[in-house]
């Protein structure tokens, strides 16, 4: 068995907003995995809100690179699949679906197919079938990853005004450090194989946080340094 | 739906197939064969018309496609039935997978001397022969469906709260019904080829006793007339039935919808 992670202790608060940022096969995904209740630690526990986790709940919803949208449903139908699994009425649904599409600017789409829709807005439909189902925990692992800078910078900007309106707790992952500085309130760095925390930073900037602002720009180079640092020592290992 | 028929695709379709049949009409009456062993197709057209006019043609129809309904019932139903066993315990995959794709390799008509042995010349020996045509393309087609579900789709489900039942029929089923599809067409078009060779050695009215028929009246024309009609039906259950089914999926999934 490979080790992914090593032990580490870590409280969040109540609506924070905490990027795990770290190079691939740091265990950054793991640890998203383990929260979400989709895989279970050799060791240690999960507490949210007081209760241990044992196995996936829609209190904690994850959210993945590739927006795994089901190409069977509409994009109403994605939206509404998580409301239909804790057994809400028809109506309701429809009421909640019309609500999270619109939040996500994707009115007149309702009734399109998954793929008929681009990279990003594969996103916003994933972000809103997230958030309909209202979790007090959104995971979120790379879900910006393999879009293109100009459709990320817009979805970081509607990602940021939806945490600010329903105070989420997000758990982000990303290996892009300039995106863990503008999101988060606390940034934490990972080293690889097995991953270990090996900084943290807290991220006191004004929001919403522009990618060419001066003071984002410094942060984002002393979390470089520190994970260069952390890159640099695991190849010395190697 | 009109414009259909203008487009380019359709019209170099219908000029081939009246060349095709002056071709076909002008080589019967050059005299080359004799006129019971290579009639044209207007006196195929004509048996074929009389054979329906009659009734014969419509009785003979009817007792297939009762017969197909019934067998290639069954087929799916146990083929769906053993296919997701297959797919989910793996004791079953390494002993009965291996065998359903040993008896996929073996021509459904082979099993008409066992079934005649068995059962002897009557109903139970057709079906016996549709089911065992049919049932292991359905069987294949949800195997394959189910153990190739991409896994991150059973994972966003079991993440937004599906477990269970619903897991499977909100989930697996739909995720895998691009190759369910494809196993019961294919089933469909071996469970016809199946029954069509196993009624050519039976004695009551249906299509494949037709065909047999007009060879026993040195008939040509009775003999095309009855294939023309299996064409027919062939063709018809593909446009309005696995037609449709396929072009909604292909819409649905993104597929670039294939050339009707």
């Amino acid at each position: 068995m490979v080790q992914a992670l090593s032990p580490l202790d870590l409280t969040v608060q109540r609506g924070e907003f905490v990027c795990f940022l770290g190079a691939s096969g740091c265990g950054k995904s793991t640890l998203l995995s383990i929260v979400a209740g989709l895989e279970t630690s050799s060791t240690g526990s999960v507490i949210v809100n007081g209760a241990p986790v044992r196995g996936p709940g829609i209190d904690r919803v994850m959210m993945f690179q590739d927006a795994a949208l089901f190409p069977w449903l509409t994009v109403r139908g994605n939206v509404e699949f998580a409301l239909k699994q804790v057994g809400m009425g028809r109506r309701e649904r429809a009421d909640v679906a019309r609500e999270w599409i619109e939040r996500v600017h994707l009115r007149g789409f309702e009734n399109s197919a998954v793929h008929q829709l681009s990279g990003g807005m594969r996103q916003r439909v994933a972000l809103a079938r997230s958030l309909a189902v209202d979790p007090a925990i959104l995971l979120m692992d790379e879900p910006f990853g393999a879009l293109d800078a100009l459709t990320r910078d817009r979805l970081h900007l509607e990602l940021e005004n939806l945490w600010s309106a329903t105070r989420k707790t997000i758990l982000f992952v990303t290996h892009n450090v300039r995106e863990a500085v503008a999101l988060g309130d606390r940034v934490l760095v990972f080293s690889p194989r097995p991953g270990r925390i090996v900084g943290e930073f807290g991220i006191d900037l004004p929001r919403p946080r522009s990618l060419e602002d001066v003071t984002v720009v410094r942060e984002t180079a002393k979390v470089m340094d520190v994970l260069r640092g952390a890159l640099e020592k695991s190849n010395d290992e190697v | 739906m009109k414009s259909e028929w203008l487009r380019p695709r359709m019209l170099r379709r219908i000029v081939f197939f009246v060349l095709l049949f002056v071709a076909w009409e002008l080589l019967a009456r050059s005299g080359i064969w004799e006129e019971y062993l290579f009639p044209g197709p207007l006196m195929v057209g004509r048996t074929l018309i009389d054979g329906v006019v009659s009734g014969v043609y419509l009785h003979g129809v009817w007792v297939s496609l009762q017969r197909i309904a019934v067998g290639y019932g069954i087929s799916v139903v146990l083929g769906v039935v053993l296919g997701v066993l297959i797919a989910r315990v793996a004791i079953l995959e390494d002993t009965l997978g291996a065998l359903v794709i040993g008896l996929q390799a073996l021509p459904s008509v082979c099993w008409l001397p066992l079934a005649i042995l068995w059962m002897g010349l009557n109903e139970r020996a057709i079906q016996f022969v549709v089911i065992m045509g049919s049932l292991f393309s359905i069987t294949l087609g949800v195997r394959d469906g189910i153990r190739n579900t991409p896994p991150i789709f059973v994972k966003a489900a079991r993440n937004l709260g599906a477990h269970g039942w619903n897991l499977y029929t909100q989930v697996v089923v739909p995720a895998a019904l691009p190759s369910i599809v494809a196993g019961l067409k294919q089933g469909w078009a071996f469970a016809w080829r199946s029954l069509m060779a196993a009624e050519l050695l039976f004695f009551s009215l249906s299509l494949g006793n037709l065909l047999q028929t007009g060879r026993d009246f040195n008939d040509a024309a009775a003999v095309m007339a009855v294939m023309v009609l299996i064409v027919m039906i062939g063709v018809g259950v593909n446009q309005f039935v696995f037609g449709p089914v396929e072009r909604r999926i292909a819409e649905r999934w993104g597929y670039t919808a294939a050339a009707y």
